[in-house]
């Protein structure tokens, strides 16, 4: 096993706009990746690159020293010793859970013995062992799902690639899926790479976190890292639920700013140069000494009350509540810390 | 560590080939050779001869003026049924719609025979009740407006299968706003309902007229006996008395039938195009109208039509499979089941016919099988321009009339194999040939589809776990497609038991075919014997729609013809 290396990835389908264009990352041994972007930016398309269903129109991937796909050739997803959980999961509805989870250990000609072994493992993983001789159309969502994953867990796979794979489930399932997912990687430790347009999903999962739009890569970090401090208007937009403001900066300055430095970029200052600002709702805090704006809009979320609040040359904030306020009302805030993006 | 490349999509090198190959054999090499003779014998004037010889305009007229009349019947009773059985409150519709779509699987020459024994003066049935005409008086059926007749009620299930899938595939909601919005079910029938399903309508009768044109059983048992030819049977009449021109002359009139048909085709497929509307909001159950007092009549009406049109005409052909002697008249006590052991147990011509179709059929069934799993594959997994080639050039040996592809045959196969240089000519493999070549659609259709419906996943998910091309196609998509193979088995054994336009030009001494042992047996004037074989063979269609039906659950949409 080795590291699974992008090196300038790029696939044209010939519609015009090519899907994915010079993506190179490199992905440690071992490690969770999340691929996150909104959706039609390519993702899919990268992960089927990588698993061998599409060749790429520019571009390599490799794994350790073994080159996997190039313009030229490519080892077909038979050879890679990968595994995937697809959206759909993909189990053959002809065949039992056992049956499913136990195939790829038949087409590599294990024994009975050793097969009903590891099947019995694997379905113990994912807690379905009482399922075995079910079909997969007798299973819940959250069932197959699991199925899906323990088919991945019999081979030992170098690489799992999982696409969108809680996109079918209801809320209440995926955070127990979440939790089948990290002990999944924990047990397993393959190198995983989950495809998601779910911040809070990528960032609760993986050890690393890729931002994609257009087909491009924009950014990899880890959770925290990424969070902290994202690089550009589409990945501060993508991450964090903040509001990006346009404000005069400090040419020279920090990106982290705190509401002290911060006061003056509020003060109109015509001809500056206008920089994208990530204000976080968590940062916006009630004070009299602060902005003046109006509330725009505010919906009771349960533990709290989420705002929009217009300022005063229009832009709009977004901030948290613990006391109820009614649209239309005048406050003032203060912003605790906001980042250059 | 396996340090090799090698290309993607690891499907074998040879399939695309393969694919390929094969319908070059069996679409372009035999069409394009009846062309080029058609064309090579145009051009050197062989075709004067055949323009000034009377005959042949009246074939022409005679075909023209059958198909159009039976196209009339065809849409009357076809429309109606599809009418009463789709929108309205009609009880018994599973019973009604499968006894209506029967005459479309019984061989035409059976339908032909039947209603011959239903009437006429030596009509076994009508003797036994006693109304049977004054011998010496002419069989009314041997006449134009008889094969029209019988060519509107073979092909009347096909504007009722037209206009049927039209109808089902109404807007719903499109009809629920229409009476929310004050129309009466009579308004929103007319206004509504009626111009929606008018390309269904039009197609079915494009199909119909088609089927007439290419059709041979019903003008040859009808036709024949009164010298009224169409060009089907005109072509078989030249064969018959084989001359210098006969290739050239052939050639010619398949052309021309072939011309008709692929008319009839572009109009089916210009109407069927504007189609698209259909898209637009739900299509479901169609509202069903309520008949209220009228309900009790038009059930009485539809069941009297089955009875004209198929329970009396096959009474009449068990009533003469039973009779004693051609004549005799039929009681209780003088019906025999002489002629049924005559065809199954001592004649050697009915017994080799048997032995001819049903391996013939099997042949045909299983072999486009394996043939057909792989060319629907490739069809599913290629691209939208390619799979409607394959799909196009698969499609034009079974919608070009059976007649014209026989022709094909025999040219292409007159002279000796060119390597092999023996002849298959007047052996059982040139009939082998022609059913794959005509009936590879049958077996396509329906596998293509349940390819096409098969998420592409389930192959990939497969193709992950290691598994190569072969055991894939084994072990997860076979098994999946196995019930769409079930059916293509089916109908291919089915049409091709009962074929005899291929077969009727085709076969030799020791070659015939069941279709072509009842015309003999007909022509050689054994009514009886021909009539126990037709009730077998309805037996058999039976059997097989039955087994048809019982999988029809588990089958993409559109794969048993007589459902929609
Ligand atoms: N097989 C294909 N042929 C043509 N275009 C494709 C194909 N697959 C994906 N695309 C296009 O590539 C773009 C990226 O698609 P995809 O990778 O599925 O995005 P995501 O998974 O991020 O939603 C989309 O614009 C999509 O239409
Ligand atoms: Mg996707």
């Amino acid at each position: 096993m080795a590291q699974l290396i992008l090196n300038h990835l790029s696939k044209d389908f010939g519609t015009g706009k090519p899907a994915v264009t010079g993506v190179s990352l490199k992905i440690r041994e071992g490690g969770f990746l999340a691929l996150l972007g909104p959706s039609g930016c390519g993702k899919t398309t990268v992960l089927r690159m990588i698993a061998g269903f599409e060749q790429p129109s520019d571009g390599e991937i490799f794994l350790g020293e073994w080159r996997l796909a190039d313009v030229n050739a490519m080892v077909p997803p038979e050879k890679r010793n990968m595994a995937m959980v697809f959206q759909s999961y993909a189990l053959w509805p002809h065949m039992s859970v056992a049956d499913n989870v136990g195939y790829p250990l038949k087409v590599r000609g294990l024994s009975r013995d050793a097969r009903d072994r590891k099947i019995r493992e694997a379905l113990e993983a994912v807690r379905l062992d009482a399922y075995a001789d079910r079909r997969p159309a007798d299973l819940s969502g959250g069932q197959r799902q699991r199925v899906a994953l323990a088919r991945c867990l019999v081979t030992d796979p170098d690489v799992v690639l999982l696409d969108e794979p809680l996109a079918n489930l209801d809320r209440h399932l995926r955070q127990e899926m979440e939790e089948t997912f990290r002990e999944f990687h924990a047990r397993s430790g393959a190198t995983m790479i989950y495809v998601t347009h779910d911040q809070a999903e990528a960032m609760a999962l993986a050890t690393d976190v890729a931002v994609m739009a257009e087909g491009k890569l924009l950014q990899v970090a880890p959770p925290q890292e990424i969070y902290a401090r994202p690089e550009g208007r589409i990945v501060g937009g993508l991450i964090g639920q903040g509001a990006i403001l346009k404000l005069p900066w400090p040419v020279s300055g920090d990106r982290a700013l705190e509401w002290p430095a911060l006061q003056p970029s509020f003060v109109p200052k015509p001809g500056a140069h206008l920089a994208d600002v990530l204000v976080r709702p968590q940062d916006v805090v009630f004070s009299d000494e602060g902005l003046d704006v109006v509330v725009e809009a505010a919906v009771f979320e349960g533990e709290r009350h989420a705002l929009r609040l217009r300022l005063a040359d229009d832009q709009t904030l977004r901030a948290f509540s613990r006391r109820t306020v009614a649209v239309g009302d005048r406050i003032r805030v203060v912003i605790r810390s906001a980042w250059r993006l | 560590m396996p340090r090799f490349l090698t290309l993607g999509n690891s499907q074998p090198r040879w399939l695309f080939p393969f694919v390929l190959t094969v319908l070059f054999l069996l679409s372009v090499l035999p069409l394009g050779r009846l062309a080029v003779t058609g064309i090579l014998s145009l051009v050197r004037g062989g075709g004067d001869g055949l323009l000034s010889d009377p005959g042949l305009w009246a074939a022409l007229w005679n075909t023209l003026t059958t198909s159009f009349y039976g196209m009339l019947v065809s849409v009357l009773i076809g429309g109606s049924f599809a009418l009463l059985l789709t929108l309205f409150d009609i009880r018994g519709k599973w019973i009604l719609g499968f006894l209506f779509m029967l005459p479309m699987m019984i061989p035409p020459q059976v339908t032909a025979l039947s209603w011959v024994g239903l009437t006429g003066p030596s009509s076994t049935l009508l003797k036994a009740i006693g109304m049977a005409p004054p011998l010496g008086s002419p069989q009314p059926l041997y006449s134009i407006g008889g094969i029209a007749l019988l060519l509107g009620v073979q092909n009347a299930p096909l504007v009722y299968l037209a206009l049927r899938a039209g109808l089902l595939a109404l807007p719903r909601d499109g009809i629920e706003a229409a009476r929310l919005s004050g129309a009466s079910a009579l308004q929103v029938l007319r206004d509504i309902i009626l111009p929606l399903a008018l390309p269904g309508f039009a197609a079915g009768a494009a199909m119909a007229f088609v089927s007439n044109v290419g059709n041979f059983g019903i003008p040859a048992i009808l036709g024949i006996p009164a010298s009224i030819y169409t060009l089907p049977t005109l072509i078989y009449a030249k064969f018959a008395s084989f001359g210098p021109s006969t290739f050239a002359d052939i050639s010619l009139l398949s052309g021309l039938i072939a011309l008709l048909s692929v008319a009839g085709l572009l109009i089916e497929e210009r109407v069927l195009r504007g189609r698209d509307y259909r898209i637009i909001g739900l299509s479901g159950r169609t509202a069903v109208f309520q008949l209220k007092g009228w309900r009790a009549v038009s059930e009485i009406l539809l069941w009297l039509v089955l009875l004209l049109i198929l329970i009396l005409p096959f009474a009449a052909l068990v009533a003469s499979s039973l009779a004693p002697a051609y004549g005799v008249p039929l009681n209780l006590k003088t019906a025999t089941t002489h002629a049924y052991e005559e065809v199954l147990l001592r004649q050697s011509v009915t017994q080799t016919a048997f032995r001819n179709s049903i391996g013939l059929s099997l042949a045909t069934a299983f072999g486009l099988l394996l043939v057909t799993v792989l060319m629907g594959y490739v069809v599913a997994r290629s691209g939208r321009r390619l799979a409607a080639l394959i799909g196009a050039l698969a499609d034009i040996p079974y919608a070009l009339p059976g007649i014209v592809l026989a022709v094909a045959c025999i040219l292409l196969f007159a002279a000796p194999l060119p390597v092999f240089g023996v002849s298959i000519y007047g052996t059982i493999w040139i009939l082998l040939f022609a059913y794959f070549s005509s009936f590879l659609a049958v077996s396509l259709r329906p596998i293509a589809s349940a390819f096409r419906q098969l998420d592409p996943s389930l192959e990939e998910a497969a193709r992950l776990a290691g598994a190569g091309f072969a055991r894939r196609m084994r072990d997860i998509l076979v098994p999946l497609i196995a019930p769409a193979a079930g059916a293509a088995v089916i109908l291919v054994f089915l049409i091709a038991c009962n074929e005899l336009t291929v077969s009727a030009l085709l076969w030799s001494a020791g070659t015939q075919t069941l279709g072509v042992a009842i015309y003999n047996l007909d022509d050689s004037g054994s009514f009886n014997l021909a009539s126990a074989l037709s009730v077998l063979v309805v037996g058999m269609v039976v059997v097989m729609m039955f087994l048809l039906e019982l999988l029809a659950n588990r089958l993409p949409k559109g794969v048993v013809p007589w459902r929609s």
